[in-house]
């Protein structure tokens, strides 16, 4: 479930061409699904937004892994920072267009970042480089480092909400009560480290 | 953080409805209108208002800002979403063909040795200062609201609200501005508008990048 088709190689275009006509109608039918999904998650409802999520999970780390891989950088990573971006954009997509191009766009938008401040570590000191030739990689096969960087950041309150709601599972209201914060300002908290999230991931990252 | 958590992250942020990109901008095209308009308290309407009213030329110049206006707001909607939904650039160019045709009209009707004064108008400088100075409550209204949209090309969707705050405040200005010649506005308007969408262009690379 490749998001991006054009991505095989030229030779194989006779065999894309035959199976088009099978892919279409899978592709149809998994835009109709995640089309819904996205309706009811656009109206607030968990449940959906949670099931969209998954998806959105699966077919983003099979678009992402290939493409980053070969940079060195670790997918997972990548994966999350293309979550983080569907979710903040979500109100950028158009009810009753298909999901998967959208999708599709706002990953390749990230995936380029990643490549870029890539690009731009491998600038830094030739010694580094160095260290890091023959780097056993496959003991860090999906760890995702950069969002724990990112948090580590946050002002106390802000990581305490994240660590609340995403560790320990909370809802908003259960956090509410833990943090002995009001709802709407664990909701205000919440959102806003997200959005900070978002913003770090494009920055102190490259200081590595 | 894994992945899994993540997500409970994401969806506990996600309990709310969401506003679409394109509602958003347009009620920022709302309050751009309104603050453009405010402008008016500064500048008042010109004294023959209801009187241009009943007169081609203005009535010209007002359609023409207008479908301006409407031209830009569509690509300023569509700029802002990564996936562009429908054709974005014909009603821009259907606006330009209109101010063609205005300009064609209006040198095939008057004299030659007067197209220098119809160019020129009064005051020039001043209506391009003008316009400048109107566009820019609604120019930070629209870049705000652009702040919640992914648009591929920053640059792109901020030259898009310059064109769109541009073209509002040009249309403001306009019930205040005596010239009605469709040259000094193809002249002058435009100068204007140009200015504001490049630099809003500069301020969209710089602002939108998500």
């Amino acid at each position: 479930m490749s998001l991006q088709q054009s991505a095989a190689g030229s030779g194989l275009v006779h065999v894309t061409d035959l199976c088009a006509e099978k892919a279409n109608v899978n592709i149809s039918e998994r835009d109709k699904h995640w089309g819904e999904l996205m309706d009811q998650s656009l109206e607030g409802d968990g449940d959906s937004y949670q099931r969209l999520l998954v998806l959105l999970t699966v077919a983003v780390r099979n678009a992402v892994r290939g493409r980053v891989r070969l940079a060195g950088l670790e997918a997972e990573d990548v994966v999350q920072e293309v979550l983080l971006a569907l979710h903040l954009k979500r109100g950028t997509w158009v009810r009753g267009t298909p999901v998967g191009p959208w999708v599709a766009a706002i990953a390749r938008n990230k995936i380029v970042d990643a490549l870029r401040r890539r690009g731009r570590r491998e600038e830094v000191p030739i010694d580094s480089v160095l260290e890091t030739l023959g780097f056993d990689e496959s003991r860090y096969q999906d760890q995702a480092h950069d969002l724990e960087r990112a948090l580590a950041r946050l002002p106390p309150r802000q990581r305490l909400v994240i660590h609340a709601v995403s560790l320990e599972g909370h809802t908003a209201q259960e956090a509410a009560t833990r943090l002995r914060m009001s709802e709407g300002a664990v909701r205000v908290a919440l959102h806003r480290s997200l959005k900070v999230l978002a913003a770090t991931f494009g920055t102190v990252l490259n200081e590595h | 953080m894994n992945t899994e958590n993540f997500i409970q992250t994401l969806v506990a942020d996600g309990l709310q409805p969401v506003i679409p990109i394109g509602r958003k901008l347009l009620k920022a095209l709302g309050a751009a209108s309104v603050l453009a308009m405010l402008s008016l308290l500064i500048r008042h309407p010109r004294p023959d208002l209801i009187h241009a009213f009943s007169t081609a030329p203005f009535i010209f110049k007002l359609v023409l800002l207008l479908s301006v206006s409407a031209a830009a707001t569509v690509l300023l909607v569509n700029t802002a979403r990564p996936v562009a939904v429908g054709r974005v650039h014909w009603p821009l160019l259907m606006s330009l063909l209109l101010l063609a045709a205005g300009v064609m009209v209006e040198l095939a009707t008057v004299p030659a040795q007067d197209w220098r004064a119809h160019l020129l108008g009064h005051n020039p400088v001043h209506c391009l200062m003008c316009i400048l100075l109107f566009s820019l409550a609604p120019l930070g209204c629209l870049l705000l609201a652009l702040r919640y949209g992914a648009p591929n090309r920053p640059a792109l969707a901020g030259a898009a609200a310059g064109l769109t705050a541009g073209a509002v405040a040009a249309t403001v200005y306009a019930l205040t501005c005596p010239e009605d010649s469709p040259l000094f506005i193809a002249t002058w308007y435009s100068a204007a508008i140009a200015v504001i969408v490049l630099a809003s262009a500069g301020a969209g690379r710089r602002f939108l990048r998500w």
